[in-house]
């Protein structure tokens, strides 16, 4: 019966649909009237606080409770109707990374091939093909409880790349992870998309806005948000972000550049010992003012060190978009990398 | 289907791949075959017939001892380890029901006590090859003994579902097959409507007519009925996620 509805997806590219879903426990609302959808290839990240409703969304996408209201449809299947023939599709990677410990990688990931339906043969092929995929050879033959904290996450992504799913759902891979891991993972997410859809979620920003297509914002259970992550800077951002390092007479230069065209304010940053100092200028919105600063300051016969513009990092357009204020406003700083 | 088995079998690989299992069949063998020698020394002494038709009450009435000692500790980690480890969570996203869940966890538990049982036949054996007696009492007691293990594993199985803690899991177990122990120990407690009620539930007196070589279609009844409750039980238990959340 939802033969029609499968095949239009399909054509259409749709991996996930959600439509007004709704999830309750007892009288706790984890989410409410959330609705979103997820083309092949793309990747879209869940981002929000602690108790957004990230991992109940996920939950929901991979099979581990219906939602209350509402319907969702996981690589054309409905998950209330048909929960088996959608969780087939699915990958999951819970925010608990979790294995058994007394398996080894190679024997575990053929019991979950072997779980998600694969005969013998070809779950012992998958067990290679997704240990390859996530340089997980080395430890083939280890016991998943004597892994480093990487190489058990590796283990989790593994395991939900085992069967080949269309649809992978990926909550906090990163979490947990020094540095250089997580810059590992990211790879490994980014080389995962090709013909499948993913869902990741973070509470690290900076990860979301290197790896997603879209962004979807969740503040308690709410949509707040869904966009590219270049479109919700743009959204947000009431105003434009210029750092100029000037070498000359500061309270001159300062009002100088206060004066000009399109500057709506100033900040003196920070001055060096030699007399120059760095001003972060907030602009009207879609008004360049680089070429007239540069114009102008070279005129003026000072010394023009630096000048770019500032995009407004995801963290800062998050904040914004939570408060439901605009962060032209909050102007701390701004002229370093708001990243963390 | 094939799911339960596999997960049979990976609950099996797990359960004799760790000392545990081997430590408490041991432990099951010493104190079954220690029982087994003291019961017949004390029949063949007490009594003046034949050995055989008195022995197996004692000796059965003595193995449900151990079987109630040692069956909460095989049940307990089933699925208090998986919620511990959170691999729980992932099996529900696997394209397997969560009847199968329950029956792969369950199948392997009994196998693991039929495992326990078997070598507890070895005395019969040889007290057989002495001197031959009936097979029938003997092969009541056993089913019945059959039976009781696979009701305590039901009933451990539940209760490893509530909690991820194994102690708890064994100890709540314990706390429950007991109670079904003692339920009719004091008739004076209960007025007799209740008490006849009482004893239409305990475990333990429905096992009693299986040790005297008696198999009663209401025995078999309340021992399937039983196993089958606790069992439903369970698959509620897993299912309380959809209005309960995962921890």
């Amino acid at each position: 019966m939802h033969q029609p509805i499968h095949s239009r997806i399909i054509q259409s590219g749709i991996m996930i649909s959600l439509s007004g879903v709704t999830k309750r426990f007892g009288s706790f609302t984890a989410i409410e009237d959330i609705s979103f959808e997820v083309a092949t290839g793309e990747i879209v990240g869940l981002l929000g606080p602690n108790g957004a409703g990230k991992s109940t969304t996920m939950r929901i996408l991979a099979g581990v409770f219906p939602p209350t209201a509402g319907s969702a449809l996981v690589g054309g299947h409905d998950i209330v109707t048909d929960p088996l023939a959608a969780r087939a599709t699915v990958g999951y990677f819970p925010e608990r990374v979790s294995a058994y410990q007394d398996m080894t990688v190679e024997s575990y990931l053929r019991y979950v091939g072997r779980m998600k339906g694969l005969n013998r043969r070809a779950a012992a092929e998958q067990a290679g093909v997704a240990m390859d995929s996530c340089a997980l050879g080395a430890v083939a033959s280890r016991l998943i409880g004597s892994l480093s904290k990487g190489f058990r996450q590796r283990v989790g992504i593994a395991q939900a790349l085992t069967g080949q799913p269309r649809v992978l759902i990926l909550d906090e891979p990163t979490a947990g992870l020094d540095p250089e891991q997580v810059a590992e993972m990211r790879e490994l997410v980014r080389g995962l998309h090709r013909d499948r859809s993913v869902v990741l979620s973070s509470h690290i920003l900076h990860e979301v806005e290197n790896t997603c297509d879209r962004v979807i914002i969740l503040d308690r259970g709410r949509i707040i948000a869904v966009d590219t992550p270049v479109n919700l800077n743009r959204r947000v951002q009431r105003a434009g972000r210029v750092v100029v390092e000037v070498n000359g007479p500061v309270e001159a230069v300062r009002q100088h550049l206060a004066g000009l065209a399109g500057v709506a304010s100033i900040e003196t940053q920070q001055r060096s010992t030699d007399g120059a100092a760095a001003f972060i200028i907030m602009t009207d919105r879609d008004r360049d003012v680089r070429e007239d600063i540069a114009r102008s300051v070279a005129a003026k016969g000072w010394g023009l060190r630096e000048l770019r513009s500032v995009a407004f990092s995801l963290e800062e357009i998050f904040l914004a978009l939570v408060h439901h204020q605009p962060p032209a406003h909050s102007q701390r700083d701004a002229a370093g990398s708001a990243h963390r | 289907m094939s799911r339960v088995w596999i997960i049979c079998g990976r609950e099996l690989r797990t359960t004799f791949g760790s000392p545990v299992a081997y430590i408490l069949m041991a432990v099951y063998l010493l104190l079954g075959g220690y029982f087994f020698y003291s019961d017949l020394v004390f029949v063949l002494l007490m009594s003046s017939f034949t050995p055989v038709s008195g022995l197996w009450q004692w000796v059965f009435l003595d193995l449900r001892l151990v079987t109630l000692l040692i069956v909460p500790l095989i049940t307990m980690r089933l699925f208090a380890e998986e919620k511990k480890l959170g691999t729980l969570e992932l099996l529900w996203t696997y394209p397997v029901r969560d009847a199968e869940i329950v029956a792969g966890k369950f199948l392997a538990a009994v196998a693991v006590f039929i495992v326990m049982l078997a070598p507890t036949t070895i005395p019969c054996a040889m007290l057989y090859a002495y001197d031959p007696f009936p097979l029938g009492p003997l092969l009541a007691a056993y089913l019945g003994l059959v039976l009781l293990g696979i009701g305590f594993i039901a009933c451990g199985l539940l209760v490893s579902s509530l909690t991820e803690n194994q102690v708890v899991s064994a100890m709540v177990t314990y706390g429950i097959l007991v109670f079904f122990w003692f339920l009719t120990w004091n008739e004076e407690a209960a007025n007799q409507a209740v008490l006849r009620v009482l004893l239409g539930l305990s475990l333990f007196d429905r096992f009693f007519n299986f040790t005297r070589g008696v198999i009663d279609t209401m025995d078999l009844t309340f021992f399937a009925f039983f196993i089958a409750f606790f069992l439903f039980l369970t698959w509620q238990s897993l299912a309380s996620r959809k209005w309960r959340g995962v921890p």
